[in-house]
């Protein structure tokens, strides 16, 4: 049951081939005799699990059911699920209980989805290696002294392991694409306002959406089809209906134009993930789409863009985090400024710190124009970049990261090493694009991921072109090797 | 650019986040490294270029001004680290 899709197990649920107690239960002991090898969870329910998987029984046996009903899901430990911790892999939210349910789990509960767990994560989303969690780092299936990415690395690492189905994910700056990419699995980021960010605690509000992890491009339009939509509680959510994601997945790529921005196949891409992405874009060639060279001439502002936008946001969203409403407080405060000071040197982790500083700083008064106004005058030329190419392609594709998976320990002691990580995912963020990564091959067995980059709202595009590559080709249905000692 | 250490200090003034003496040296190292990675910004011309705050240069939404939500004081107060009749317990503020 482990190694099949959310489609196929839908429809084995619906065949009434196994129950959804007995698909959960398989999941759950996965969970419990393989996760000490990967450490991708934070929490799992399993009563909780169970009961929900039985509600959904009850609804298969009525034939009431939808392509979720009974299919356990794991969740980014970011999502307030109500009455199951949720701590965003920081201390500060260790005790952290939330009273309501995230949209995005509220969604997957009316589709009688199971909640399997919430997977482990970088602090606050901050983070390329997963290394950044308090509740330790994730190890990558493929290769346990490898990182699995982040920083959804838990959600990246479980599908791979095949300890959950699918998983939530959400991508501030690649970390959807960059750990779907290092664990051989498909992931999408939407574009930013398409699925709610309500309860998805906040890391830099402009740039955060919430996406689906799993096996295949199929199984991602069907989470996508229950995740998207208007929320008129999240005050960005756009009203735009949503197509049927599922409906185009077989359209043909006949005549499809993909861009191929010269600036992400120059220095700085590994020669061998280079190779693998070429054999993948002749491979969409041959179905049909022709390939064009294109350029975003500001795509070496990315990364300093950025790392102004992303940690001013941050900065100001962390500031809730006063150890006076819920969350971490430190001990025997002597005063106010003490309780709210030591609160959050223990709370938070030294990225996490640093991302508040460095976006503080660039928020102060005398500072503001030169960095944040800045960042935000060239973030419009970057999303004009891509704007233009899309006067000539449909969609751009390219290396998701510069090489694959690094080991753990490698980079953690460098950020700026650490960031160049996310060189070629930033911009969609900062252009507000949807992104997917695909896996299309091996390096030294590591997988290596494709990036499809779309127009705004453009999502059944990027997943029809993922599909047909799916169906010709089988690098997503390659399985990591058991953990030693099993 | 190259920040300086008390410059770091009251940063993380601002931002209430104390840091031990003994790691603001390398604290300071950091955000000068990344403060030195995104200098590059100013090298770029973006005279009569709009700042961009929101990607699809989306607008705040309006909604008419009425109650949509209770009272939920309870399940709020539950999860704080100190309440007592319905108030958030802080140290003494005022003498």
């Amino acid at each position: 049951m482990h190694t099949k899709t959310v489609a196929q197990l839908a429809q084995g649920l619906q065949q009434k081939e196994f129950s959804s107690v007995e698909l959960t239960q398989c999941f759950l002991e996965r969970i419990d005799a393989l996760d000490p090898f990967y450490n991708s969870f934070i929490s799992v329910n399993p009563s909780a699990a169970l009961a929900a998987a039985a509600t959904a029984d009850e609804q298969l046996t009525r034939n009431n059911a939808g392509p979720l009903t009974g299919i356990p899901i794991a969740h980014k430990d970011i999502f307030c699920t109500s009455g199951m911790r949720t701590s965003c892999g920081s201390r500060m939210l260790d005790n952290f209980v939330p009273p309501y349910d995230a949209t995005v789990i509220r969604n997957f509960g009316t589709a009688g989805a199971v909640i399997l767990g919430k997977t482990n994560m970088d602090e606050f989303a901050m983070g390329s290696s997963n290394e950044n969690s308090y509740y330790g780092p994730v190890n990558n299936p493929w290769d346990t002294s490898l990182v699995p990415g982040g920083s959804s690395g838990g959600s990246a690492a479980a599908v791979a392991a095949m300890l959950a189905p699918a998983a939530t994910g959400t991508d501030t700056g690649g970390s959807i694409r960059q750990p779907g990419a290092f664990c051989g699995i498909t992931g999408l980021k939407p574009t930013y306002g398409r699925v709610s960010r309500l309860g998805m605690v906040a890391f830099a509000s402009s740039l955060d959406q919430a996406g689906p992890l799993a096996r295949s491009a199929e199984d991602c339009a069907i989470l996508l089809g229950a995740m998207a939509g208007y929320d008129k509680l999240d005050s960005t959510s756009s009203e735009l209906p949503c197509p049927n994601y599922r409906a185009t997945l077989g359209d043909s790529l006949e005549g499809l134009r993909i861009g191929l921005p010269r600036e992400f196949f120059g220095d700085g891409l590994d020669p061998a993930t280079g190779v693998a992405i070429d054999a993948a874009l002749k491979e969409l060639e041959a179905l049909g789409a022709s390939l064009v060279e294109v350029s975003l001439p500001h795509s070496k502002l990315t990364i300093p863009t950025y790392y102004i936008i992303a940690p001013a946001e941050a900065s100001t969203n962390l500031s809730r985090f006063d150890g006076v409403r819920y969350g971490h407080r430190c001990v025997e405060p002597k005063d106010l400024h003490d309780l709210y000071t030591r609160t959050r040197e223990e709370g938070f982790g030294d990225e996490v710190k640093r991302r508040i500083l460095v976006g503080t700083y660039a928020l102060s008064a005398g500072y503001y124009d030169a960095y944040y106004k800045k960042a935000q005058q060239v973030r419009r030329l970057i999303r004009q970049d891509y704007l233009d190419c899309f006067e000539q392609v449909d969609i751009i594709a390219g290396p998701t990261t510069p090489g694959p998976a690094f080991a753990l320990g490698e980079k953690s002691n460098d950020p700026l090493a650490m960031y160049l990580e996310d060189v070629y995912t930033l911009a969609v963020n900062l252009a507000g694009l949807p992104g997917m990564s695909i896996p299309v091959g091996f390096v030294q067995d590591k997988p290596v991921g494709l990036q499809l980059i779309g127009q705004h709202f453009g999502e059944a595009r990027l997943l029809n072109v993922a599909h047909r590559y799916q169906q010709t080709t089988d690098w997503h249905l390659a399985h990591p090797a058991m953990p030693k000692g099993e | 650019m190259a920040i300086e250490q008390d410059e770091i200090e009251k940063i993380a003034e601002l931002a209430r986040i104390r840091i031990a003496s003994q790691q603001i040296g390398e604290v300071t190292q950091r955000i000068t490294e990344i403060l030195g990675m995104v200098d590059q910004l100013q090298a770029v011309d973006t005279t009569n270029i709009e700042p961009m705050a929101n990607p699809l240069d989306a607008t705040q939404r309006l909604r008419v001004d009425e109650v949509s939500e209770g009272n939920q004081r309870e399940a709020f107060q539950a999860i704080a680290p100190a309440v007592e009749n319905g108030l958030y317990l802080v140290p003494k503020v005022i003498e």
